[in-house]
C-alpha cells in the first residue's frame, strides 16, 4: 500500500520547465519525511525522475502508469 | 455602482490586463460604470529580457525603462503604492500608505524575485543577470576577464528557461572572436537529465556544445558555492572548480503572496485554463504568480495576460468568461551574437525549434524595442 502522500504536483501536458524541474521545485520547500506525488504524461521524465532520486539521495518508492500518465512517489530523504 | 477592478503589479502582466480593458471597456469606463486601478509597487516600467543585453553592453538603461504613466493608458488609474494584503474573503487589497481598494475582480500579477540568498555562498560567489544591478555587474567582470573557466549554474524555479543557454553562446561567440580564444573554458550545468527542459532544444543544444567545445553537466543543483576556493558544489555530490561563476538564481513569488495566505512559495493555485484563481472566479491570476507547471516568461504573461482581460471584458459586458488559455509559449533563443532561433508550444503542441538565423536574431532585436507597444496592449 502506498504510502500516505502529502503533497500532490499534477505536471500533465507540461513542457518547460518539465515534470522532474516542478518536482525539484516542490522538494526544496517540502520538510524531510514528506512523500511528494508527481504526475507526469512525458514518457523521457518517467524514466529521468527516478534516476535524478537515486542520484540525489531521496527515497524512490513507486512508479504507476496509468492512463495516459505516470505517478510517481518520493520521500524526501535529506 | 460600478464595477471596480484592481490589478495588483505595474509588470508586463498588469501593464498589458490593463491597457486591454481600457480598450475593450472603454465605453463603460468613461461613464464611469467601470473602474480600473493599478498598485505598482514602482512608478517605473522595466523591460526584464533587456537585462541580458545590458551584461553584453548591448543595451543601456534607458532602453529597458519607462515611466509607468507614459505606457498605461489615460483611463486606468495608477498608485504607486505597493500592496500589502490581499482580503480575498473581504474582496479588498490594502496598500503600504494605508489605503483599501474594495474590488468586484481582481488581477494579481505580482512576477516573481530572486532569492540569491536561499543558496549558501551563491550571493557572495556568483555573478547574474537577473536584474539590472547583477546585470552591470556582470557586464564589468566580462570586460575584465583575463581567462580560466567560466561555469553556468541554473537555480530552481527560474524565469526565463532559455536565458542560460543564450548566455552560454553568447559568451563563447564574444571571447571566441577576442584576444581570449583559446584562453577560457565554458562549463555549463543543469538541473535535470538533459542541457534544457525541452527535449528539441536539448538535442539541438547538444550539438552546439560539441562543436563549440564546451563542456556541460546534468543532473546538477546548486547545493553551495565556496567563494574562497571558487567551487560550485551541487546536491548530486558534484564539486566544480571557476573562476567565474555565472549563476541564474532561485526564484519566488511575491511576499505579499504568502502574507496573505494565497501560495507557497508566492505561487498562487490557478486553473491552467480560466487563469482564475482555484475556487474565485472573480479573482484572475497572470504570469509567473500563478502554479502553473509553465514556463514562467514574459510570452507566456504576455498570452495569459491576453487571455485574462478577454475574459474580463465578456463578464463584464455579456456576464460570462470569454476564452481559455492553451498554455502558449513562444520563446526568442539567442544562439551567440548574430544568430538566433525560436520556439513555440502549448499544453498540446510539443516544441520544434527551426535551424538558427540572423533574421531571427534581428527580429529578437527589434522586438525589443517593439515591447512597449506589447505593453500598451496594441502588439
Amino acid at each position: 500500500m502506498d504510502a500516505a502522500i502529502n503533497t500532490s504536483v499534477d505536471a500533465r501536458d507540461s513542457y518547460c520547465p518539465g515534470p522532474l524541474m516542478e518536482l525539484i521545485r516542490t522538494m526544496k520547500r517540502e520538510p524531510v519525511g514528506s512523500v511528494i506525488e508527481i504526475l507526469s504524461s512525458d514518457q523521457g521524465s518517467a524514466k529521468d525522475i527516478p534516476e535524478w532520486i537515486h542520484k540525489v539521495g531521496h527515497e524512490y518508492l513507486r512508479t504507476e502508469e496509468k492512463e495516459g500518465f505516470w505517478s510517481i512517489l518520493v520521500k524526501k530523504a535529506k | 455602482m460600478g464595477k471596480r477592478i484592481v490589478i495588483i503589479g505595474g509588470g508586463t502582466g498588469g501593464t498589458i490586463v490593463a491597457n486591454l480593458l481600457a480598450q475593450g471597456l472603454r465605453t463603460e469606463m468613461r461613464r464611469g460604470d467601470v473602474t480600473v486601478n493599478m498598485l505598482s509597487a514602482s512608478d517605473k516600467h522595466v523591460y526584464q529580457p533587456g537585462f541580458m543585453y545590458v551584461a553584453f553592453g548591448r543595451m543601456q538603461d534607458d532602453e529597458i525603462i519607462r515611466d509607468q504613466r507614459s505606457i498605461l493608458d489615460s483611463l486606468v488609474n495608477l498608485y504607486v503604492d505597493p500592496a500589502v494584503k490581499i482580503d480575498i474573503e473581504g474582496q479588498t487589497v490594502t496598500a503600504k500608505s494605508g489605503r483599501s481598494f474594495p474590488y468586484d475582480y481582481l488581477v494579481i500579477a505580482t512576477g516573481s524575485r530572486i532569492v540569491p540568498e536561499e543558496i549558501p555562498g551563491l550571493k557572495e560567489g556568483a555573478h547574474w543577470f537577473y536584474d539590472l544591478q547583477g546585470a552591470k555587474k556582470l557586464r564589468k567582470a566580462l570586460k575584465e576577464f583575463e581567462g580560466g573557466r567560466i561555469v553556468i549554474a541554473v537555480g530552481v524555479p527560474h524565469k526565463c528557461p532559455v536565458a542560460p543557454l543564450e548566455v552560454t553562446f553568447m559568451i563563447d561567440d564574444l571571447f571566441s572572436n577576442s584576444h581570449l580564444k583559446g584562453k577560457y573554458e565554458l562549463f555549463y550545468t543543469y538541473p535535470i537529465a538533459r542541457v534544457h527542459a525541452l527535449e528539441p532544444v536539448a538535442h539541438w543544444a547538444v550539438k552546439a556544445f560539441e562543436r563549440r567545445g564546451i563542456q556541460y553537466e546534468t543532473f546538477f543543483n546548486i547545493e553551495k558555492v565556496d567563494p574562497e576556493k571558487k567551487q560550485l558544489h551541487s546536491e548530486e555530490g558534484s564539486v566544480i572548480d571557476y573562476d567565474l561563476l555565472i549563476a541564474i538564481p532561485p526564484h519566488k513569488g511575491a511576499p505579499l503572496i504568502e502574507d496573505s495566505g494565497l501560495g507557497a512559495d508566492g505561487w498562487i493555485p490557478t486553473d491552467k485554463h480560466t487563469l482564475t484563481m482555484k475556487g474565485k472566479e472573480n479573482v484572475f491570476v497572470v504570469g509567473d504568480t500563478t502554479n502553473i507547471p509553465i514556463s514562467k516568461a514574459g510570452s507566456t504573461t504576455h498570452f495569459e495576460a491576453d487571455t485574462a482581460a478577454e475574459s474580463l471584458i465578456c463578464l463584464i459586458k455579456e456576464g460570462c468568461p470569454g476564452r481559455r488559455y492553451d498554455g502558449k509559449v513562444f520563446c526568442f533563443v539567442e544562439t551567440g551574437m548574430d544568430k538566433g532561433t525560436y520556439v513555440w508550444f502549448n499544453y498540446n503542441t510539443p516544441p520544434n525549434p527551426g535551424e538558427p538565423s540572423q533574421m531571427i536574431h534581428w527580429f529578437k532585436l527589434a522586438y525589443n524595442r517593439l515591447y512597449w507597444l506589447s505593453a500598451r496592449g496594441i502588439l
